[in-house]
This record gives structure tokens, sequence and C-alpha cells, in this order.
């Protein structure tokens, strides 16, 4: 019988059939950038096929793949930065807390505890210059892609010594040296920007003319999932085929709104394939696992081949921010999660393969301990920002006359007033 | 050049129609301000020619958009751009406002210069979180290490007989926000300064363009034709002297300011009609320095009244030419209602001529 699905290929029915067969050599290349008039149809074929034979499925299968040949996923220094990694994430976090607690910290404060597999699985891949945008539950999104745990501190403590000098705070992570492009309190914000990063690496490959396989990680939470602008970027990353990865960090809870009651088909992943690009879960408090198809989707953003969508299935520790009381969820819930705590896992898998033995691991955990006290201890003493910061980078040009031809600010030139016309 | 320029408007006799009119506010503002050229330009031609020239100059601009490449532009602004710069350069987007202004705002944090085209600035209310929330604040928030250098253009304010939802001018949202820079040309040479300008600027533009003046033909003088002309964002043109009543106006207004003065001069009141060109930086110097001049100041605007444009102008007065002040400054804006569809309606939702002469004659004293 007919149904609604067996009509969802009507570009490459019966009368298009033929140039499926056809190796794609023999076509004209289409460009890349769907504003091209040519070859229209022929790009789509390309996408459907790209998607079909995707090489990324869902994960399980990866992974079981390589556990039967007995080779292990990790080598030992791997294993040791994701540790240490993780551990940061979780220390730094916990000590967030108690310093809220204790008042040196304010404002909204989200935290990050049981979701590390999914920053350290992707953001230990990333290259500096890879981006990574986040949303407000950005600290170990930042720690992970290299900002140190001073600067992250001292910024949550509104002292100058912060990544962005006190002004950004909890919620707004920015560093241009590694790249980490925000931090954004609204949620799908992020992504068009994201989308933004990844399409000028592609520009930059294809217009500019440099070489730049750089790649975009966007984190975002379930709840985005619902929003209007995840979907407008899903199209658009797919249409114009960018290097950028969607992350879905799926804790089932958007602060009290749990993910089954607000949405219709509660399976993100599947929402990839219907925008033609690959969709994959993956359980989300196994870093290995989330690392073995972070690979795959990154390199397969390296190459060319466009966007992925993946759904990492995590849990929140704590609740939404440090003023939520956590009232909603299930305690049995939590529980279950807890056991499933990605670094105990990580531990597990590392001192039975023999990769690491318990004092490499106590030695790490004691190195995180005196790397998050001291980065207290530095945000503390630290000055908070002087009074002339308050009007300072409103905008990067703030004599607001632009730029000359000379390419330097045209107020600084002493013959400006004589300018290029009358005013 | 004052005798050269009532010679020129003896010469072509004031009849009152508007197309001599037209000729002698442009003889006018030619024989005043520039040395020769009698060349003219629509505003269509001089936004075409800006982005023409920044794309040519710097390969990081690009322009997306709603119907800007096959289509020419929704308005032919962009026409031809695709054609030169290829699919490359110049993006087809689909109806995403929200996601492509995002795109766009992604691309500027990254090290390009977008130039993205608002089919209405209507539209941009999907975007808006987009231009404010991440373009705004993007500098300030991280201290000074991410600026973007984005230009958000299109037309704004009301056009004819489209309805409520087309045609709000939104000048007075973005004015109000630190962190944007908003211009809103009047004449082509306006449009072509002002937008090379805002492509080379750093911090995210805001451009209000009027999609009625798209069509007009301006006076352009040779430099203003130049690949490297640029008018400095932050700095308002006295279109017309006068020393009885100022009269501050942006964009279409401008036009019915103009129209407005010559029909006070006919009553023997001399206006000056200050052309904002930027309202945020707004050139508050040029303003109070005007209103200490006339002592009198009558400001319009097409948007709604209340918490607009000609607000902060009067506020800004009060607060600093109080002294200089010998009339209750005069608002004129559009009516307090969405824009109605019957002609005639419209019409009287937005300003027109009369109202500005009205105005200024209160401000004289010289009416009931």
């Amino acid at each position: 019988m007919a149904t609604a699905f067996s009509a969802t290929l009507p570009l490459h029915g019966s009368s298009q059939e033929n140039r499926l067969l056809l190796p794609p050599t023999r076509l004209p290349p289409p460009s890349s950038f769907l504003g091209s008039t040519r070859s229209l149809p022929i790009r789509r074929l390309n996408h459907a096929h790209a998607a079909r034979r995707s090489p990324v499925v869902a994960v399980q299968e990866i992974v079981k793949e390589k556990k039967p040949t007995n080779s292990l996923l990790i080598t030992k220094e791997e294993g040791l930065v994701l540790y240490e990694d993780m551990i940061l994430g979780r220390s730094f976090e916990d000590m967030c807390a108690q310093m809220y607690y204790r008042g040196k910290m304010f404002g909204f404060v989200h935290l990050y505890n049981g979701q590390e597999a999914v920053s350290t699985g992707f953001i230990k891949l990333l290259t500096k210059s890879d981006s990574v945008v986040s949303t407000y539950r950005d600290h170990v999104h930042a720690l992970s892609k290299g900002v140190s745990a001073r600067a992250v501190m001292s910024e949550l403590f509104g002292k100058v010594t912060g990544c962005c000098r006190g002004q950004g705070g909890s919620m707004h992570m920015f560093s241009k040296e590694h790249n980490m492009l925000g931090g954004f309190a609204f949620i799908g914000e992020g992504i068009p920007v994201a989308t933004g990063a990844a399409f000028t690496s592609k520009y930059k490959r294809e217009v500019l003319k440099q070489d730049c396989d750089d790649v975009t990680v966007a984190f975002f939470g379930d709840g985005t999932c619902n929003n209007g602008q995840f979907y407008e970027c899903l199209n658009m990353a797919a249409l114009y085929k960018l290097p950028i990865i969607f992350v879905v960090e799926n804790n089932l809870w958007a602060i009290g709104m749990s993910h089954l009651r607000s949405t219709s088909d509660p399976e993100i992943w599947k929402k990839g394939p219907a925008f033609g690009m690959p969709g994959v879960h993956v359980d989300g408090m196994d870093v290995l696992k989330v690392r073995e198809v972070a690979k795959e989707a990154v390199s397969r953003a390296r190459r060319g081949e466009g966007p992925t969508l993946v759904e990492c299935e995590t849990y929140r520790f704590r609740g939404h921010s440090l003023a939520d009381p956590d009232e909603l969820r299930d305690a049995a819930e939590k529980a279950k999660y807890a056991a499933r705590d990605p670094i105990t896992a990580l531990k597990k898998y590392l001192i039975e393969n023999k990769l690491a033995n318990e004092g490499e691991l106590k030695t790490i955990e004691k190195k995180i301990d005196d790397l998050v006290e001291e980065a207290v201890e530095f945000a503390d003493a630290s000055p908070q920002p002087g009074r002339s910061q308050l009007l300072e980078n409103v905008f990067a040009d703030p004599k607001g006359f632009g730029i000359g031809p000379d390419g330097r600010y045209r107020c600084e030139d002493p013959k400006f007033t004589e300018g290029t016309a009358q005013v | 050049i004052r005798e050269k320029m009532w010679g020129i408007l003896r010469q072509r006799g004031i009849d009152g129609g508007g197309l001599s009119l037209r000729r002698t506010r442009s003889a006018l503002v030619s024989a005043r301000s520039y040395a020769a050229g009698s060349k003219e330009m629509t505003v269509r031609d001089a936004l075409n020619s800006a982005i023409d020239e920044e794309m040519s100059a710097d390969p990081k601009v690009f322009v997306m958009g709603e119907e800007v490449g096959q289509y020419q532009g929704a308005y032919k602004i962009t026409k031809g751009l695709l054609e030169k710069y290829g699919p490359e350069r110049v993006y087809d987007t689909p109806i995403t406002e929200a996601g492509f202004t995002g795109i766009g705002v992604g691309a500027a944090y990254a090290g390009l210069k977008p130039v993205v085209e608002f089919m209405t600035f209507n539209f941009s209310m999907q975007a808006i979180d987009h231009i404010i929330n991440s373009a705004a604040k993007s500098n300030y928030m991280s201290a000074g290490q991410i600026n973007v250098p984005i230009v958000f253009r299109g037309p704004n304010g009301a056009a004819a007989g489209v309805g409520a939802q087309h045609s709000q001018c939104y000048a007075a949202w973005y004015a109000s926000v630190p962190g944007l820079k908003v211009l809103a040309p009047y004449s082509a040479e306006d449009a072509r300064g002002l937008l090379k300008a805002a492509i080379r600027d750093p911090d995210p533009v805001v451009f209000l363009e009027n999609e009625l003046l798209y069509g007009e033909s301006f006076p352009i003088s040779e430099e203003a034709l130049d690949s490297s002309f640029c008018l400095p964002i932050g700095k308002a043109k006295i279109e017309r002297e006068g020393k009885d009543v100022t009269i501050v106006t942006f964009s279409k207004m401008v036009g019915f300011a103009l129209k407005a003065a010559e029909k006070l001069a006919e009553e023997g009141i001399s206006a000056e009609v200050i052309n904002l060109r930027s309202i945020r930086p707004l050139d508050r110097e040029t303003i109070n320095a005007s209103v200490r001049k006339t002592s009198r100041l009558v400001t319009v605007e097409e948007g709604f009244p209340q918490h607009g444009v000609c607000a902060e102008i009067c506020a800004s007065v009060v607060e600093e030419s109080f002294s200089y002040l010998d009339a209750p400054v005069e608002r004129i804006a559009g009516a307090d209602v969405p824009m109605p569809y019957a002609a005639n309606l419209e019409r009287l939702a937005l300003p027109q001529v009369e109202d500005i002469v009205r105005a200024a004659k209160r401000a004289c004293y010289r009416s009931k």
C-alpha cells in the first residue's frame, strides 16, 4: 500500500532513475554551494547518496566492530588525557558549587556534573583552531577546549583576570585564542552562530583559497531540539554541506520539563536524516563510545562531507542550576544514572585493561585538586574590574566614524574634517 | 554660492509644482555642496554600487538574504551581484531569518564580513535575538576579544499600502541598544557613503533604508562616485541652513522636511533641516549647536511616537540646551496605531509636509 513514506523520494522517481546508475564522475561537478543554478537536481541526488551511504550509523555498530578484535579503543596516553579532563570538569564544577554557597559566585550558575563524557569525548579530538559553541552550561566546554581553570574561575568570580575580564560571567565564556565562541544564554542561539563559524571555514577554503579544514562543534540540550532555530540550521548546514557537528546533550530534562513531556518524537537522532545528514544516538555516559562517534563525525566534517547530528544520552547529577531545587526528578532515575558515572566507568576501564594503575590515577586527581584550589586562590586574590571598564568595549571602533580607505580609524586622521565629503 | 543658488531658483521659477520643486531642491543641494556635478543616481543604484565596490575590494565581504541572488534582490538592490561574484559570495537563503542571521553573526565572529539583507526590517523581528544578543553584545561580553563586523540592511518603515505588519519603523528599537550602530540614509550620496562605511566598520551596523526612496534620483558628485568614498558614522548633515527653527529628521522625512522648509520660506520662516544620517551614535553636537542658533526645534520621524527617536532628541536638547529654547520642542511622529491599509487612513497615519509646516509655525508662535 502506498503510504506517505513511499512518496518521500519524488525527485528520484522513474524519470531520473537512470541518473542513479551513472557513476558520479560522469556528471558535471556540481558547485558545493547550493546557490549554483547548474546541476540542482543532481546535487540533491548526491545528498541522498551521501545520506544513504553515510558511514555513520547507529554507534553500537561501530563499537561492536571494534570490540571483537580485542584491540583497545585508546592508548595509555589518550586514556590519561581523557581521565584528567573529566576529573578537571568534575572537580571544577564541585568547587563552583562550594563557592556559590559561600557567596563568592553569583547569578546563574549551571553545572555540568555527569555530562563530562560528552565534552571530553568531543573536544579532546579538536585542534586549537576548531571552534566550540555552547550554551549556558559552558564551564567544562571552555576547560576542555583549553581555557585555563584560573581564567574560568576568575570570570565566575567577576574579576578582571577572567577570560572575559568579568564582563561575561558564567553563561558567556568567550575565548578568541582557544576558539571558544561562547557561552549563550538563549537556548538555540548558539546553533546558528556555530553554523556561521562552520560556514566561515568552508568560505575560507573555497573562496579565499586558504588551507582550512576547521570544524565547529555545537553543544546544546534536548530542550533546544524543539526550537525553530535548530531546524533552520539543520536545513542550512545540510544544504551548504558545512563542517559542523551538532551535539545534543540529551539529559532528559529542560529545567523541570521532561523531554518526554515536551517532544512529539523524543528520538532526536532521527531528525538528522530528515534533513539529509546522518543522525547518531550514543551513550553519553561512556566517554569511549562518545569518542568513537566523535572521531567519525569530525573526520567526516574535515573531509567536507557535511554535518552530523549526534544525540548523546546523558544526565546531569545536579539540578538545572544552583538555584534549582531539583524536586521533579525521580530518585530512582538519578540513582540509575549515578551508577553509570562516566568517570568511574573510565577508571574501571583503564584499570581492567591495565592501561593505568590506581596510583597514577590518584596522582592525576591530586594534581587536579591542587589546580582547582590554586584557581580559586588566584581568583580570590584578583582585583575586581576598574570603574573605567564599564564603558569599554561596547564597540570595537568607539569613535564611531568608521575605518577610512587607508585602513585606519578615520578620526585618527588629522585631515579628517577636510575629508571625502562635506558634512 | 548663495547668490548663485537664489539665481537658479529665480531662473527655474517656483511654481509649486512637485517636479520643479524637486529640481530646484536638487539644484540647491548641488549648488551648495558640490563644485560641479550634475549626475544623478537613484538610491537603488547607489546601494548596488556600494555593495559591488566593497565586495570587489575585500573578498571577505559576502551577501546573504532572501532573493538576493537569482531574483536579483527583492527590491533589485543586489542586481547583478550573483553574475559578477558567483554563488560563493551571494547566497540565496531559505526563509529562515533566525537561522541565516545567526549564521551571518557566526561568520562575523570567525572573521568574515557578511552583509545580511532582510526583505524588510519587519522580518528582522524573527532574528532580533541574533542582532541584539549575539551581535551587539558580543564585543562587550567577550571584553573586546570578539568583534562582529556585520551589516544588517533592508527597507524600514512604511511603504505604500502594505499594511500593519510590513510598515513598522525600527529605528527606535535598534538605536536603544548599546553595541549597535544604526544608520538611516536619505539621498544617494548618503546611501553610498554610509553603506561603504558600514561594511568597513568593525562593529554590527543596522542599515535602515526606505523602500519609497529606492527609486528616487539624487544628484551625486564625482567624489561620491569614487570607490574609496565613505561618510563618517555619527555625523549628521545640515541639508539646508536656516535661522528660525531647526527641523531634525532622518530617512524619507528629510525629503518632506525640505519641502516643508520651502513652504515655510514663502512665509518668511527660515528653517534649518538636519539629516541625522546616524541614529546611533546620535550626533547630539550638531543638533544642539543648531538649536542654540535657532532656539526652536521640530523633530520628525515616521515611527511610533512613544519612546521614539524624536523622544530621545527632545530629551537630549532639553538636557543640554534648555536655556536656549524659546518654545517647547515639537515632535511629529507617525500615528500611535498599527498602520492601516486604506490609502486615506495611511496618509493620516504618517507625517505629511503640512504637519511639519504646522509644527514649525507653532514653534515660531506664528499659528493658533
